[in-house]
């Protein structure tokens, strides 16, 4: 990202990004909602990133802290139990609760590999679902299939995220005062990000996804730092579940299908993995790219044709797939790959 | 050179029907390089394996500095001061050289995941001192200049260095060489030689498995011989040399 090396460029981003929201409203709210929810993704890709980018440990049910996090949001702040606790108390939780569950799932799946910890992990994500979907008998804890209903938004003293408020004549939509409060914890999650990237924890991450067993004869003790792993990845997950959860204003457990957890791995591969701003990058775009061809695919073809031949969900999964396949062809390393080699070719030109 | 830095008392390794090791006991001196020779399939490399914590043994017991050393993980052994190189190199690939000699001070040093995250002024210092140990490392085994490439793309003879590097990183009392000079041109071997001269001289142990007989016998102040899984020799290199049951392992029976 040369062009935001400079000061200048760092501005300019910033500014983009704060004015980003009221540019998207006035093409209508709904874009503002498409553009939070591909926040949410990219930071369910972040942390899905530390898992398998970092530690190279392929995780198929990362969903599941999603929900965790998404669930303890709901069941904290809702009628339903009739508990209201503020969004900064529940939020750490909800993240405490998934890291927990991250080391509850890995635990277990500490001496698989490959193939055989994408299947056990795969199985986790699906168990959780399917607890979301049954604890409701004999004591009703998640409401079942029928899911959670009327969560409280985020308050900030006066400020209801719910609510359109006019600040200097600009009005300020709740989906607006999301956007600004993902993108503070998007920059957060970034630099704490980098942080772990180059630290000694980071370091023993990759080693471990290079060779696990010259980690080991390195000193590294291989157990507790892929659990680290697993429960930092989780919190990360917990924390977007609960912001999920808010935005929405209903969870149920529809929206923790397998299908999510594929979609996030996508990103993560897409991208780049292990690369941040590839994360990043494949993150948005894999998050826009169905919202895009569903208000253009349809308008498109009724005008050609008058009638729609082809539904936008079935151009989404094509190109998706083809997106892919192509990927693993052409770019195995993913679009924006892991910035280890292009340091190598900086350190080349200034010889 | 008299003291014990380790000893092994009768170890034994089973895989299935097969005894790799039989009741194989060595004591290997303080600032010694002690060679461990032996034909093809003889078990050096699994006696290394079960030394360094890899393989669970099956019997006899290790001390190490006077205390009995905990075979349970590859960690621990390296905790207690025991690094190893690998007979096919297992580097990082993707990580750079001195990245690599960076995750060796991993066992010595300290921060957490929330001392990455909130870079309080001593997990900087520590990051920092990691960075100029590394680099002093690779000085130190002559890769320096290759600090910035991914570890893949050395050279073969640098990637052996690179993994002598990563062992020194974990500050090891015992450096166990499982065929370093495997492979190498003989300039590379004869470098390797004088790394691990110096390395003797600054007062470090070394363990050395070795197929090149020459390297051992130029190298090493005392060798033992494996047979089958059994110690059938120990001594300096002179007498080993001499030794008619190394000399039959070696060459076979000569006709009566």
């Amino acid at each position: 990202m040369s062009f935001l090396k400079g000061r200048t460029g760092l501005i300019i981003l910033g500014i983009a990004l704060l004015i980003l929201p009221f540019m998207l409203g006035m093409a209508g709210t709904a874009w503002v909602r498409i553009m939070n929810f591909a926040v949410l993704y990219v930071l369910l890709a972040l942390g899905l990133n530390i898992v398998v980018g970092y530690a190279g440990l392929l995780d198929l049910g990362y969903i599941a802290f999603f929900a965790v996090g998404a669930y303890v949001y709901a069941l904290l702040a809702s009628p339903h139990f009739g508990l209201h606790l503020p969004f900064w108390i529940i939020l750490p939780i909800g993240a405490f609760v998934a890291c927990i569950a991250g080391m509850v799932l890995g635990a277990p799946t500490l001496r698989l590999r490959g193939d055989y910890l994408a299947i056990v992990t795969l199985g986790f994500g699906e168990i959780v679902r399917i607890f979301m979907n049954n604890l409701s008998n004999p004591i009703n804890i998640t409401n079942g299939p029928k899911g959670v209903n009327l969560i409280d938004p985020f308050h900030i003293g006066p400020i209801n995220f719910a609510k359109t408020d006019t600040i200097a004549g600009l009005d300020v939509s709740g989906p607006i005062k999301y956007y600004y409060f993902l993108l503070l914890v998007l920059i957060g999650v970034i630099i704490i990000n980098r942080r772990l990237q180059d630290s000694r924890i980071g370091r023993a991450w990759v080693a471990i996804r290079e060779d696990e067993m010259a980690a080991k004869a390195a000193g590294i003790n291989t157990r507790n730092i892929k659990l680290l792993a697993f429960a930092m990845g989780a919190s990360f997950g917990g924390i977007s579940g609960g912001m999920f959860a808010a935005i929405q204003g209903f969870v149920s457990p529809e929206s923790f299908i397998l299908n999510e957890s594929i979609m996030v791995l996508a990103m993560v591969v897409l991208g780049g993995m292990g690369n941040i701003w590839g994360v990043v990058a494949g993150a948005i775009v894999l998050a826009f790219v169905p919202e895009i061809l569903r208000y253009t695919v349809e308008p498109a073809q009724m005008a050609l044709f008058g009638h729609t031949l082809i539904e936008p969900e079935v151009l989404r999964m094509l190109i998706f797939g083809s997106a892919l396949v192509l990927t693993m062809r052409f770019r195995p390393a993913g679009f924006w790959p892991e910035t280890r080699h292009k340091r190598e070719l900086v350190e080349a030109a200034e010889k | 050179m008299t003291s014990a830095l380790l000893e092994a008392r009768g170890v034994g390794k089973r895989f299935g029907g097969v005894q790799a090791l039989k009741d194989v006991s060595i004591t290997i001196h303080q600032g010694e390089v002690y060679g461990l020779i032996g034909p093809n399939g003889a078990g050096k490399t699994t006696f290394f394996n079960v030394l360094t914590g890899l393989y669970p043994r099956d019997g006899g017991e290790v001390l190490f500095a006077g205390a009995p050393l905990n075979l349970a993980s590859p960690h621990e052994v390296a905790k207690a001061g025991i690094a190893r190189t690998f007979q096919n190199i297992r580097l990082f690939g993707n990580m750079t050289a001195l990245e690599n000699v960076m995750v060796g001070r991993h066992v010595r040093t300290h921060a957490g995941v929330f001392g990455a995250m909130l870079r309080l002024r001593s997990e900087r210092a520590e990051e920092e001192a990691i960075r100029r140990r590394s680099e002093e490392l690779l000085h130190y085994v002559g890769v320096a200049d290759r600090a910035n490439d991914l570890a893949r793309h050395l050279s073969y003879g640098d990637q052996r260095r690179l993994e002598i590097a990563r062992a020194l990183a974990t500050e090891p009392r015992l450096l166990a060489l499982d065929e370093p000079a495997a492979g190498m041109n003989a300039t590379e071997t004869a470098a390797l030689r004088v790394l691990i001269d110096g390395l003797r001289t600054d007062g470090l142990t070394v363990l050395l498995i070795e197929h090149d007989v020459k390297l051992v016998m130029g190298l090493c102040d005392r060798v033992a011989v494996l047979e089958y899984g059994e110690k059938i020799a120990e001594d300096v290199p002179a007498v080993v040399r001499a030794d008619p049951k190394v000399i039959e392992a070696y060459i076979g029976t000569s006709a009566h």
